[in-house]
Formats: structure tokens, sequence, C-alpha cells
């Protein structure tokens, strides 16, 4: 059986409670598992919240890793999303250094991705770009040439397509 | 019926049928032990909270029942540490409380404030710390619920001291609603029918019994299914007791210091049947070597324990006598074939028997120095079967579990996962609470002893007339030997020279000590300790630098062992 290390999107939606991201986070740490990014907010029903993180490792390590957090008394779903439909948004604002010869190359860039020019000042344009995390890659790659100051990105989120990654969807 | 948040935990525990507590008083539970005279319920003051949750710890293991300690916050919480996590590595149902500095400090490094909550939560099955009076009933209700199914284990709830002067009504709840835990009790009934199919494909079938077998209390059901397709049967550490050692389709222990023949019959194995046993490295050794002609079938209640180690043809996830019971009466559903399988498995049976006969478990004799297997063939001679032994962690471990047989399920306390010396003596104090009319033993060394010796005056106080053997080589030995063999005889800090009077020491707590440095004063010093009423200490002055045999290196495969050294 060959086995490769891949990269994984796995949603958990756990019990709004108190501790609940430290013993995920702890649980990630403390059995050696990878954690790429993570991000946590309520859903709808506000005694649940979600978690979407991105790991990556071999089959046995992501079988540990969702079989682990299935463990959790805290956790009531766990979702990966890896061979499945799903749609896939990272959010990220650059801060790029702008002059008089980059300004328009930079606005020209922010256009062909959609992203907007979120703040100006008379060196700098801040704009935040959302989509597939390959996509922003590409702008941070394009951007870098140019000059990044500062940037941030919130880690992708995921939902299923149809009914997959629904509380009541058994898969 | 208004109740403080105290007198909620007292009348919770009564509600979930605990007797007995072992704790230690302190600032936060001041309350908690002012209101417990008012309860039927025992208290035993230990010396050391790690001793109350060893033996919380004892008494569950001993009795199947939910063990419970009480301790205070900061240093009496850190105190409870290695206790639950001794308690969690092998699975058994306790529930620890802890007093915790008032909500409105914590965070504030108040006086005797610890985050026991972060520290335990690795080691817990699930921890609590209550903020709210009103949810106290609730958490009680879940914390014994969690502990007591599916995979038990240790459950915290810390309870600050305002919770505890919080008053509201008391309602306890008659169900528990955690949608975030469902434990998976039956067995899958396809899985199943699979495991049958590949059972009766076997020719060189053997059954790996774990600790999840006593935790699920399947000795029965164990023996029948054994009998039934006639298959060898090897136990680990933890699942020694669950399967009769004198049993004849019974091999022993494998892995490390396990016998010749489990370990030959397991390398050797067409199918290697697993049953809440989690392949720990002390048990496969090498792990690319381990049973690497079988298929693995692997029943367990906890899925995360399959595939971990090892691969895995046939998963089956479920309570263990459920999937046993299924599988044997999927057996049985063609007589014929279930009939004529045992037949077709006795040539490996004869080829084990064989092993057996060629290198059985033995020790050389001594006419002038104390052999400690002698002494533990012997104290298994003077006791009943349904004497408990609980022992600490080292070479007086390995022998007992090589020597003791031991025949009945419950009777054998030790620290399989996280081998935690200063274990037995409050285990097997915890064992004489539970099991107030039988023998219990703790079986130890000479450093073990001294890291819970404190426990003598629990002992004394509470009469409680636990044995203890100590099988004295003033070394650490298990490290010493392990120094021997692979690190050139060079004895770095594991002689312990300063020799110590342990009957005298005994006799300070006011326990009866005894001494035997002759083999043939043996046997008189058993029969006198079983003979003496209350605590009684055994030291017995035994060769050393006997070693473990028959032993697998580290790294090594389970049949590369070292017979003899
Ligand atoms: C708390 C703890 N510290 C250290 C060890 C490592 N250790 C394992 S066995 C052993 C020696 C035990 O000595 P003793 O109790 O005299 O038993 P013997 O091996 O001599 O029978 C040590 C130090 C351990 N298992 N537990
Ligand atoms: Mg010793």
């Amino acid at each position: 059986m060959v086995s490769h290390e891949a990269k994984h999107t796995i949603s958990v939606l756990v019990e709004n409670e108190f501790g609940v991201l430290t013993r995920v986070a702890g649980l990630f740490s403390g059995r050696g598992f990878n954690i790429e990014s993570l991000s946590v907010a309520p859903t709808l029903d506000d005694s649940i919240s979600r978690m979407t993180i991105v790991t990556s490792g071999d089959d046995r390590i992501l079988e540990q890793i969702t079989k682990q957090l299935n463990k959790l008394i805290d956790t009531i779903k766990v979702i990966d999303f890896t061979d499945s439909e799903y749609v896939e948004r990272e959010l990220a604002l650059i801060k790029v250094q702008a002059t008089e010869d980059t300004r328009a190359e930079i606005l020209r860039i922010v256009d062909i991705f959609r992203g907007n020019v979120v703040d100006v000042t008379a060196r700098s344009y801040t704009m935040e770009i959302t989509g597939a995390p390959s996509k922003i890659q590409a702008v941070v790659d394009l951007l870098k040439p140019i000059g990044i100051q500062e940037l941030v990105r919130s880690g992708p989120v995921v939902l299923g397509r149809g009914a997959k990654g629904g509380l009541s969807d058994k898969g | 019926m208004k109740r403080t948040g105290s007198q909620i935990l007292l009348e919770s525990l009564l509600l979930e049928g605990v007797d007995t507590v072992f704790g230690y008083p302190g600032g936060t539970v001041i309350n908690i032990y002012n209101d417990l005279p008012d309860y039927p319920i025992k208290h035993i003051l230990t010396r050391h909270e790690q001793a109350a949750v060893h033996a919380a710890d004892g008494y569950a293991r001993a009795s199947g029942k939910v063990g419970v300690a009480i301790a205070t916050s900061g240093p009496g919480a850190t105190n409870t540490v290695t206790g639950i996590a001794t308690a969690y590595m092998d699975s058994i149902p306790m529930v620890v409380i802890t007093g915790q500095v008032p909500t409105p400090l914590i965070g504030n490094d108040a006086f005797q404030e610890a985050d026991i909550v972060g520290m335990t939560r690795s080691i817990t099955k699930h921890n609590y710390l209550v903020k709210d009076v009103k949810d106290l009933a609730r958490i009680i209700k879940q914390a014994f619920y969690i502990a007591r199914t599916g995979r038990p284990g240790p459950v915290l709830i810390d309870l600050p001291k305002d919770v505890q002067i919080a008053s509201t009504k008391f309602v306890y709840p008659d169900s528990v609603e955690l949608r975030g835990y469902k434990p998976t009790y039956s067995g899958n009934v396809r899985q199943v029918e699979k495991a049958a199919k590949m059972i009766l494909a076997a020719r060189r079938p053997v059954l790996y019994v774990g600790g999840g077998a006593t935790a699920s209390d399947a000795g029965k059901n164990l023996i029948e299914f054994a009998e039934l397709i006639q298959a060898p049967v090897v136990t680990t550490l933890m699942g020694m007791a669950a399967f009769p050692t004198g049993h004849p389709l019974s091999l022993g222990m494998l892995g490390m210091h396990g016998t010749y023949y489990a370990n030959m019959a397991v390398t050797n194995s067409d199918l290697l049947i697993a049953i809440g046993a989690r392949f720990d490295d002390r048990v496969t050794g090498r792990i690319a070597a381990f049973a690497p002609k079988a298929k693995i079938i692997h029943i367990d209640i906890d899925p995360t324990s399959i595939k971990k180690n090892v691969r895995v043809d046939l998963p089956i996830v479920g309570e263990l006598r459920d999937v046993i019971e299924k599988i044997g009466n999927k057996l049985r559903e063609n007589e014929e074939q279930v009939e004529a399988f045992p037949e077709l498995t006795a040539p490996w049976r004869s080829q084990v028997a064989a092993w057996r006969a060629q290198y059985p478990m033995s020790y050389k004799s001594s006419d002038s120095v104390i052999k400690p297997q002698y002494v533990i063939e012997k104290i298994r001679e003077l006791t009943d079967e349904s004497a408990i032994i609980a022992t600490e962690v080292g070479q007086h471990q390995m022998w007992t579990a090589q020597f003791f047989n031991f025949s009945n399920p419950r009777t054998f306390l030790t620290s399989g996962g996280l081998g935690t010396m200063g274990f037995g003596l409050p285990a097997a104090l915890g064992a004489q609470v539970a099991c107030p009319d039988r023998q219990v033993i703790d079986i130890s060394g000479d450093g073990s002893f001294q890291m819970n010796s404190q426990e003598l005056a629990t002992l004394v106080q509470f009469k409680l007339p636990v044995k203890i053997a100590i099988l004295n080589n003033n070394f650490l030995g298990m490290v010493r030997q392990w120094q021997e063999l692979f690190f050139d005889h060079r004895y770095s800090q594991t002689p312990l020279e300063l020799p110590i009077d342990f009957v005298k020491l005994a006799e300070a707590y006011g326990a009866t000590g005894l001494r035997a440095s002759r083999p043939d004063e043996v046997e008189g010093v058993i029969r006198k300790a079983l003979e003496t009423p209350g605590p009684v200490l055994m030291e017995f002055k035994i060769d050393r630098e006997e070693n473990v045999m028959p032993m697998v290196p580290a790294g090594a495969a389970i049949d590369e062992m070292v017979l003899a050294s």
C-alpha cells in the first residue's frame, strides 16, 4: 500500500464550550500532528462552533487524526473534505508598498483577481482578496516583487457542496 | 430544596452508588470536608494525594466500580497528576474532584492556584471546570457516565470554592445528553461474518488478549471462544488475569519479557485476533517483524486503538463480549464446520507445545540465596485463587507476571501503560477497601516501595490487612539489568546502597515487619505474614543481580529473545 503525504481540509463541529479550542489544538501538538491553519467561529446554532483545520499526513495519520478528533467528548462531527466536492475560500489582507511607478500595476492586479482596495495611504495600498488558497498565493507571488509590507491570511474555510457536511449528513 | 455546591457533590456521589472516597483535605475543599460527616460515605485519608488517586484506581481495578478521589487545589491537584496519568494509560474508570480557588481569582496566580484542567487535558478522558453551581449536578452525572462507559478512563472535575458555597435547587438528571459521545457497543454484523470466515480459513490462529478483556469483564466469553476454536491464547501484562494462565490453551504473556512459546506462536501465526489490546511497543518489539505472516483481526471498543501501530486486515469496533459472542454464534451456525475446525489446527497446537517443551519458563534455583521467582511461587502456593496481587514497577513486577500464574480476572493490579513506581502499595490499599474479605498483597521492589511508603500509616489507621512483599535487591533492578546487558555493566545510580531496615520501618508505623535472608526462611515468613492480623511487611533479601528472562532487547523482533543471562 503506497501512502502519500497529502494536504487535508477537515471541518470539525464542536460544542461551543470553554476550552474546546485548546483540546483540539492540544490533541494536534500532543500527538505530533501538523496544523497548517485553523479557523473557528460559531455556527447558526450558537451552541455549536465550526473549526476548519488544514493538516497533512499520510492515510494512516489522517485516519488517526479523524478518529482522535471524534474521540473528544466535545466533538459532534468530523468531516474530511479531501475526496469530495466542496467550496473553499480564504481571505487575505495585503498591504503593498506603492510608488508613482507601481500604483497602476498594483491596481491592475487587484482588478484581475477581483480584489478590493480597502485602504490607501501616500505610500501604500491595502487590499482584500478572497478565493481558494492557490489564488491568494498567486496574488502574493505577483505582489512580492513590488513590495509586500504586511500580509494576513485567514486560513481557508470550507463548505461541502449540496448535502455534504451538514449536521444531518451521515457521511 | 436548595443545596450548596458541596452538598450537591456529596448527594450526587451517593446517587452514583459511591460509598468510599480516597482523599486529602485543604483550603479549597474544606467545605466539602465539613459536609462529609453528614453523608454515609467512607473517606480514606491517604498520606499523599498521589496515593489517594492510586488507591481509587486499585479500588476500581479490583471491583470494576468507578474509583473516586478528592484533593485540594494547587499542590494537592498537581500531586494527583501521576495517578491520573496511570489510570488513563490503563483505561481505569475514575472521577477525581479537585478544589479550585474562587472563580473571581482564577487566572490571578492566587494562593494555591494551578490550572489543573489545562494540565490534565491530555491524561483524562474528559475534564471540567465548574463555573456555575447550576451546572454541577449535570456535570457529575456526565463525569461518571463518561468514566465508566465506552473505553473507561479518568474524568476530573475542578470545583472552585465559591461554587461549593453557592446554592441552587438540586435536581439530579436521570439521563445523560451528550451528542458528541456515543460509544459503539454492537459489533458490525458484516465484519463479524468476515471474522468467522477468516477464522475458518486459518491454520495457525492465536488470540492476543489485552486489558480491554478485563475492563469489559469478558473472561468467561474468552474462555468459551478460545475453546470453541481451540486457539492458543497470549496475553499482555494488562490482559494477564483475564484468561487463566493455567488453562491448557494459555501461553502466558507475550512481548519483551514474554514466554518463548508465546512470542514464537505470534511470530508464526497466520491469524492474530487482537482482543482489547493495543499493540504497545513493549508487546510488539520491532514492529516490522511483528506477526509477519499473520492476518490481523482487531476487536476494540476504541476506534483510535485500531490501526494506530500496525496494519489491520479486519477492524471490528465494539464491546468485546458482544463481538466475541457474535463471532462464536456465527461460527456455530455451521456446526459441522466448526466441529471439524480444531482438527485442522491440531498440528499448530503440537508445534506450540513443542516450543513450550523446548524452553519452558524456568529459573535456576538455589539453596544459599533467595531467588525472587521462588518467593513469587511460594506466595502463589500459600494463598488461594481469590487473592489480589498488586505490584510496583520493575523486575519484581515482571517476575510476578511470569511466575504467579493468575487464574481470575481482577486479581492482578499493575501499572502497565505508564509503568508507575509507587503504584502498588496504594493500589493494594484501595483494593483491600473494595474487597475487605480477600487477601491483598503488594509485591514490591525496594526502590518502588519508597515512592509511597508513607501509606503504611493509612493501612494501620484504617486496619487494612494488606501484606507487602519487598523483593529487596538493593538495586533499581530493572534499570540495572539494562545497564548490565546493554551498557557494559556500568551501574550508574542504580545501586541503592543505604541498607534500610524495612522491618523497623514497618514497626515505626505500627505494622508488623518480617525478614527472610535465606531460602529456607521464605515459606515461614509468608505463612507468618498471612496469619498475622493487620498490615505486614515482608522483606526478602534476594539474589541481587538476578535478571528477568527471557528478554527481547529494545529494537529486536519478539522472536529474537535472549533466553538466559
Ligand atoms: C516513577 C518512576 N520513576 C522511574 C521509573 C524507571 N524505572 C523502571 S523500573 C525501575 C527500578 C525499580 O526498582 P525496584 O522498585 O527496586 O524494583 P526492581 O526492578 O529492583 O525489582 C526504575 C527506576 C519508573 N518506572 N517510574
Ligand atoms: Mg530493587
